[in-house]
This record gives structure tokens, C-alpha cells and sequence, in this order.
């Protein structure tokens, strides 16, 4: 259900669109930065609230972050692959399953193309900078 | 009822999207959708011939079954909630994209050049969509998350490493936009 609350979302605000990314990136459109902008904003008070009154999950779990590792090349430049990637295909790992569903063929190439890239990760890890 | 058929405004996306991220909370999981493609990988039996793989994909099932659900969200998207999805793009986006050759620009949902089934037949197109995928792919596990596991979770959780991969994104996105492009198209 959660999913499908995505998906609908993603494609209803149009975070799907290859055309958007491409407005983003020329800064030519306030709608993305809306998006994302808000979503951030309200995510900071969900989980800062959560933390303060450690607030048990739904099921009376404690809720655990876990910090991201610390590193910097590893973020800057798979960023920055992540990111000519993002705009090229125009669609991150979440719309572009939405755009299955929503009966783009083509995409499917993308897919096929980020899992060989998560796959070539995984052989190249302990060679590359982390 | 109505609006629902229209585009959603960012300021009803933006809060939707933090309200899947504390569901997501609440059920004790994290929003990230990049770590699916890692578990495919181990589906396909990448985990026989690399460590990175080899873990309990059963664990992460969850996580495919809200991919699963993104899939059905873009098919209810798509078919029953929209009337028109053609975008209402800046007229000086358009106005670029035609000069790039993309004529489908602000009357389609994506770039029927890129997108149409029948896109498939372009070479060029098949190579471009594979290397976006790949980059993608690639980095978003090199970077440790894409933009729901680093510019929402990561960057509400203040994660310094975030907004370092957030730069990133950026300086990778203007690059292709701005420099790589014009080559390309």
C-alpha cells in the first residue's frame, strides 16, 4: 500500500517525467525544488519528533537510525555519476518503476542498465576509492 | 475529486512524499528504492560470484513489494487518474528541447524520442537509456543511496554525507544537462 501511495505520487506530481528532471537541472521551473523542499522540511520534523519523544513504531518497536558511514569521496563522486545518470535517463530508482506500471517500454532498458551498474559496483568495490 | 485528475502541485506531492517516509518509519523500515536494484542483483544470482551480493534478500523483501507497488501506483497513475498528461513546461524549457530535436517537448508525459515504444528501434536511443540506467545504478550504490535514500531520508535524518551526495547529484545533473547535451542531441 505504501508503494502504491509512491508510485501514484510520483507520477501524479510528475517527479516521473523525464522533462522535469530536465526543467530541475536548467532551474527553469520551481516545481521539483517544491517538491523535494517540502518533503525535506517535514521530513526534519518527522524525525526529529520521533527522536525527542522517542516515539515507538507501530508495532512498539524502538526506532532506530542508523548514521550514514563517513566518507567523502565515496559520496561526492557516486553523486556525481548518480547524477549524470539521473539526467540523462531522466528517472531515479523509484520512477522508473513507476514508469513501468504506467506503460513505457523503454524503460525497462534503464532498469536493465542501473541493476548491470549496481552489478558492476559490486565487482569494482574494493578497487575504487571509498 | 476533480483535482486528483489534474497534476499534483508540489505543495501536496512534497508533503506526500514525507508522510510515505514516516509510514515507512513507523512500520520500522527506511525510504530508500536504490537498494532494490541490489537485491535483483542477488535474485539473479550475482551473490555466487560477489561478496556484495551475497546477503539475505529475504530481508529486504519488503522493499520489492513497495517496488512492486510503485509499479501498480504508476499504472493507477496513469489510467485511471489522469486526464492529460502532458506537461506544462516552461516555454523556455520547450523552446530548448526543440532546438535539441525533442519536438514532444510540453505536449507528452515524457520525450516520445526517448520514451515511445517504438524508440526502441534508435540505436543511439537504446545506448543512451542504457548508460543512464547504468550510471545510475552504479552510483547511486557507489554514493550509498539515490534521492530517496539520501536527499529525503539522508538529509531529514541530517546526514552530512547527504548533502555531500546531494552535491553530487547536482554537479553530475548540470554537467549532462549543460555540457553533455548539446554533444549528444
Amino acid at each position: 500500500m505504501i508503494g502504491v501511495l509512491f508510485g501514484i505520487t510520483m507520477f501524479k506530481s510528475e517527479a516521473a517525467s523525464w522533462f522535469r528532471i530536465y526543467e530541475m537541472f536548467k532551474f527553469e521551473a520551481f516545481h521539483m525544488y517544491g517538491i523535494i523542499g517540502s518533503a525535506l522540511v517535514l521530513g526534519i520534523l518527522v524525525i526529529q519528533t520521533i527522536k525527542r519523544f522517542d516515539i515507538k513504531s507501530f508495532y512498539g518497536e524502538k526506532i532506530v537510525f542508523t548514521p550514514k558511514a563517513k566518507s567523502f569521496p565515496r559520496y561526492l563522486i557516486g553523486g556525481i555519476i548518480f547524477g549524470l545518470g539521473w539526467a540523462l535517463a531522466g528517472a531515479c530508482p523509484g520512477p522508473m518503476f513507476t514508469l513501468v506500471g504506467a506503460g513505457y517500454v523503454p524503460i525497462l532498458v534503464v532498469i536493465a542498465g542501473s541493476i548491470s551498474g549496481t552489478f558492476l559496483y559490486g565487482r569494482l568495490k574494493d578497487k575504487i576509492p571509498h | 475529486m476533480k483535482l486528483i485528475y489534474e497534476p499534483w502541485p508540489w505543495y501536496i506531492a512534497g508533503p506526500m512524499i514525507a508522510f510515505i517516509l514516516f509510514l515507512l518509519i513507523m512500520v520500522g523500515k527506511s525510504f530508500g528504492m536504490s537498494s532494490n536494484l541490489r537485491t535483483l542483483c542477488t535474485l539473479c544470482g550475482a551473490g555466487k560470484t560477489t561478496d556484495f551480493f551475497k546477503f539475505d534478500w529475504k530481508s529486504q523483501k519488503w522493499n520489492l513489494v513497495v517496488v512492486l507497488g510503485a509499479i501498480i501506483g504508476g499504472y493507477i497513475g496513469a489510467h485511471f487518474l489522469s486526464n492529460d498528461t502532458a506537461l506544462a513546461l516552461n516555454p523556455e524549457t520547450i523552446a530548448d528541447l526543440k532546438a535539441f530535436g525533442f519536438e514532444s517537448a510540453g505536449t507528452a508525459y515524457l520525450p516520445t524520442e526517448m520514451f515511445a515504444t517504438s524508440a526502441l528501434l534508435s540505436f543511439k536511443n537504446i545506448v543512451l537509456l542504457s548508460l543512464g540506467g547504468l550510471f545510475v545504478g552504479f552510483g547511486a550504490r557507489y554514493a550509498g543511496g539515490c534521492t530517496s535514500g539520501h536527499a529525503i531520508s539522508g538529509l531529514s535524518n541530517l546526514q552530512l554525507p547527504s548533502l555531500i551526495a546531494v552535491i553530487g547529484f547536482f554537479i553530475g545533473g548540470l554537467t549532462m544537462i549543460h555540457l553533455i547535451f548539446p554533444l549528444i542531441f
